[in-house]
């Protein structure tokens, strides 16, 4: 029995990993008080100590229903949770709002689900039963923003759906839906796409009686193009659908032909539906227009111009147009908070925030790795894969590496259906880690992995 | 399937690595180019966030202040100039958009408080802003309002400066501006063709007529080209350059001595005069009253004229590049002044000969009230002896008692001056008035307190009685004041 991290259990791990998580909270609210000018009260000691008091809650329940998952998925993602809540709680001031506290419950609510989630798909081998349900309730929702009375606009982009006061994403929700499909649709024909392959003109091509679904999964991202116009939505699910593919065949030949497709596609789209038109326009020449559509991919340039190595400082960054409420970071709270992050904590803060996420990936990879069977490897691939992808589309929007679209910067980014999902997310994450974990060690791992490889 | 999902999260690595390496370029590497785009507002925002130190005149009234609306990253502050256009051209403004002019740009740095570095990083620690220090000056409101009502609506200047110490007591010039209207009205100033927003003090060049011929003076008696007593016979006229020169009203002096010559304003004497000097020992002379060279004033240079002889392309002439010495001699030959360089040569003369440098600032302080630095005066040049500038300054009161600038008394105070009005016909924007008329002088004459330059553009009086009067009345609200 060492000393040392390595001599913990990994529930001890995931529970000292989730104090520095808590220490952030309260120093990064207690930093937004003094800026403020505020009374430096009891408040910010509070807030720190009860998101603490429902990680542990959390972890408790991690700790009874699945003791052998991943110890660090949890605390990395509350991270990014915490970091997010202090960056809207720093907003609030400026855009008169109350983002933190809706932020904050959406957080509990997406807590409620990550511990029903866990529940009730203990054996989430159950999903595969359901999967073309579960495709068409995926496409559903991703139609859902066309349909009248509920759809809305935004930005020329059909993002969301509003029933009453309620609005949401259901593209957010979609991933999940979509990426459960294509693992397990994946699992039982990959090898058929790999055994009936053929070589035409030196390209290896999958068989055309299972090309359809493929085709299916083209043409629906396309679809997404044209009608939701969501560009950044549609990149994130082709790319899932591309590293899947890859993953499950190993042709990179699929990968390319897909990837030369979507190309082919994007072009006819950018070529023909103005929204489309406008972003990627924008995307190669912001000065065109920097005071109307290039406003908001200028600004974010021109932010993290302010930040430099160390940033301007916590909460010094202008969001608004001094003396107005026109805003000068145009959606700071979702789409251009990665640009708030870079402006106030410069470059040292962007790169910390991209290395978080590139550690749930590694984690997300990990429990994949070590998972037994070709469904639980898929998804765990699949969940992981569309989580970053999301999280470089919106980044690489806002430092123009690709054009700018609205999908949320997962766990920062303020909006409840992007949290719900993600804890749903991570639920499913640490239920594949969990099984796979206690196989390993109970030592009666199912089929060999040598088979799927 | 493992060495493809390692192969996968590869992939991951690097399309992350490329979003850092974009933050960098945008954060690091191109944020300087970044700041300089037209479309890039937050560097003036980030100005606006600076809470200016206040401004003020001698007597402590305000000229200009910060308020500040907003809070958090937000807030944000405005120039305000309680008194309108009173001190509009030697302060000048400070907006977001329009930038800083004058005052206002010159003494950027204490007012935004970015030379008090230790203070900075101390503040920077406890994470307090930025705040400016406050900075007094030493012009007189009383002057300003006066000069302003004395020039009546007619274009011109009025510069006074204390003799011993260099300071500006008042610095106007008609027609005046309001400051605050800038950031609305900008370029409708900008095209007025009266040129509000232009400081006729500093940067109007007129011909200085016959009030150059102080220097011309100076240089004779100090260099000893020319005894006081010396005679020289002045005609009605001369064919100098193949061109005539002639007196003011025709008049032949026959032998008269300088004094004679300054207060009747003898052209002829003058050009004899100058050419005795000679070119070289003029512009010696012209050097060390501060021509030839943007004055040393605490005003931003580019919004500074250089006083001096100009060729027909703008440029400045020196000694020995075909100059007319004789027109210069008397205040002619494309000749043009400042009235800032004229009030520095009456405050050389009353300062017996040393010129000091001319400042409008007087104190800075924090925002605690410590006095973070004092104007010090200091000499520019010594341009002529004591006894020289004795010798001229008893001419120039006999100007005054009995010559061309008798409408510059004051009852009870001597006052020592020189006239001028120099003739520029065809200015488009005189409609027909062809005279620039000057007084430049200092009093009291034996114990000079306050010199003084005034000159009033497109009349059709002369400096005797159109600019004598403005001066005189400048001199008289400021002595003992």
């Amino acid at each position: 029995m060492g000393a040392g991290v390595s001599g913990l259990s990994a529930r001890n791990r995931e529970l000292l990993a989730l104090i520095p998580v808590a220490l952030l909270l309260t120093i990064g609210f207690a930093a937004v008080f003094a800026q403020n000018d505020s009374q430096l009260g009891n408040l910010s000691l509070s807030y720190g100590l009860y998101f603490l008091a429902i990680c542990l809650a959390t972890h408790i329940y991690i700790r009874i229903r699945l003791p052998n998952a991943d110890p660090y998925l949890f605390p990395l993602m509350a991270l990014l949770t915490a970091f997010g809540l202090v960056m809207l709680y720093r907003l609030d001031a400026e855009l008169a709002r109350e983002l933190a506290r809706d932020q904050a419950n959406w957080f509990v609510l997406g807590l409620v689900l990550f511990a029903l989630a866990i529940h009730f798909l203990r054996d989430y081998s159950v999903l595969e039963r359901y999967r073309y349900t579960i495709a068409l309730t995926g496409i559903a929702l991703l139609l859902a923003p066309r349909l009248p009375l509920i759809g809305a606009q935004v930005n020329g982009a059909y993002l969301g759906v509003k029933i009453g006061p309620i609005g949401f994403q259901p593209a957010e929700l979609a991933k999940i839906c979509i990426v459960i499909f294509l693992a397990s649709y994946l699992r039982e024909h990959r090898e058929l796409l790999v055994v009936g392959a053929r070589r035409v003109l030196g390209v290896t091509l999958p068989p055309i009686k299972h090309l359809g679904p493929l085709l299916v999964v083209w043409g629906a991202a396309m679809f997404m193009l044209i009608f939701i116009r969501d560009l950044g939505s549609s990149l994130m699910f082709f790319a899932a659908f591309l590293a899947l593919i890859y993953v499950a065949t190993g042709r990179m030949s699929f990968v390319v032909i897909g990837m030369a497709m979507f190309m082919v596609g994007a072009w006819v789209i950018y070529s023909t539906v103005p929204h489309v038109t406008d972003r990627v326009d924008i995307w190669l020449d912001p000065y065109q227009d920097p005071g109307g559509a290039g406003y908001q991919v200028l600004q974010s340039m021109f932010a993290q111009a302010d930040g430099g190595l160390f940033g301007e400082g916590f909460a010094r960054s202008m969001v608004v147009i001094p003396g107005g409420t026109d805003p000068l970071l145009p959606a700071a709270q979702t789409d251009l908070i990665y640009t708030l992050i870079v402006s106030e904590l410069g470059l040292f803060g962007g790169a910390a925030v991209i290395c978080v996420y590139l550690l749930i990936a590694a984690r997300g990879f990990k429990v994949a790795l070590m998972a037994n069977d070709g469904f639980s490897k898929l998804l765990a691939t699949g969940l992981t894969a569309v989580f970053a992808f999301q999280a470089f589309v919106i980044i690489g929007g806002v430092t123009r590496v690709i054009p700018l679209t609205g999908v949320t910067l997962p766990l920062i980014s303020y909006g409840g259906s992007s949290i719900l999902a993600n804890f749903i997310l991570l639920a499913l994450l640490l239920l594949i880690s969990d099984r796979a974990r206690r196989e390993t060690r109970d030592g009666n791992s199912g089929p060999p992995t040598g088979v799927f490889t | 399937m493992n060495s493809r999902i390692i192969k996968l999260f590869g992939f991951v690595v690097v399309s992350f690595a490329v979003l850092i390496g974009f933050t960098s370029q945008w954060a690091v590497f191109g944020a300087a180019d970044l700041r300089q785009e037209q479309a890039n507002k937050r560097p003036l925002f980030q100005a606006q966030q600076i809470k200016r130190g206040r401004i003020t005149a001698a007597d402590g009234s305000l000229i200009a202040k910060s308020s500040g609306t907003g809070r958090g990253a937000s807030r944000q502050f405005v120039r305000e100039y309680p008194l309108g256009g009173l001190f509009a051209h030697p302060i000048g403004y400070s907006f977001a958009e329009q930038g800083n002019s004058e005052f206002e740009a010159f003494h950027n740095d204490e007012l935004t408080g970015v030379n008090s570095e230790f203070t900075s990083i101390f503040d920077e620690l406890r994470g307090r802003e930025q705040t400016g220090n406050n900075v007094s000056t030493s012009l007189d409101p009383t002057a300003q309002q006066l000069a302003f009502d004395l020039l009546d609506g007619r274009p011109g200047a009025v510069v006074a400066i204390e003799p011993s110490t260099g300071r500006i007591r008042a610095m106007v010039s008609q027609p005046p501006y309001d400051p605050n209207l800038v950031p609305d009205e900008l370029p409708e100033l900008n095209q007025d063709p009266g040129s509000p927003l232009l400081n006729r003090t500093t940067q109007g060049q007129y011909p200085p007529g016959s009030t150059f011929k102080l220097v011309t003076a100076a240089a004779a008696l100090d260099s000893g080209a020319l005894g006081i007593d010396t005679l020289i016979d002045a005609p009605a006229s001369l064919t100098i350059q193949g061109q005539e020169l002639g007196n003011s009203g025709g008049s032949s002096f026959g032998e008269i001595d300088i004094t004679t010559a300054l207060t009747s304003s003898v052209n002829t004497f003058f050009a004899k005069l100058g050419r005795r000097v000679g070119e070289e020992t003029l512009y010696e002379y012209m050097d060390r009253f501060g021509f030839n060279v943007r004055p040393d004033i605490d005003l931003p240079s580019d919004q500074l004229s250089v006083s001096g002889v100009f060729g027909p392309d703008g440029d400045l002439l020196r000694d020995g590049e075909g100059v007319d010495v004789a027109r210069i001699a008397i205040g002619q030959e494309r000749l043009l002044t400042t009235p800032l360089q004229m009030a520095e040569v009456a405050a050389t003369i009353a300062n017996g000969g040393d010129l000091m440098k001319p400042r409008i600032w007087d104190q800075v302080k924090d925002v605690d009230g410590r006095t973070v630095d004092s104007m010090e005066p200091s000499r520019q040049s010594e341009v002529m002896s004591e006894e020289t500038a004795a010798q001229l300054t008893d001419a120039m009161k006999a100007v005054v008692n009995e010559g061309t600038g008798t409408a510059a008394a004051l009852s009870g105070i001597d006052v020592a001056g020189k006239t001028g009005t120099a003739e520029v016909p065809g200015r488009e924007a005189c409609d027909g008035l062809p005279n620039q008329a000057w007084f430049v002088g200092f009093a009291p004459a034996d114990d000079p307190e306050i010199a003084v330059a005034a000159t009033v553009e497109c009349t059709d009086g002369q400096g005797g009685t159109v600019a004598a009067p403005i001066a005189a009345g400048v001199m008289e609200i400021l002595i003992g004041g």
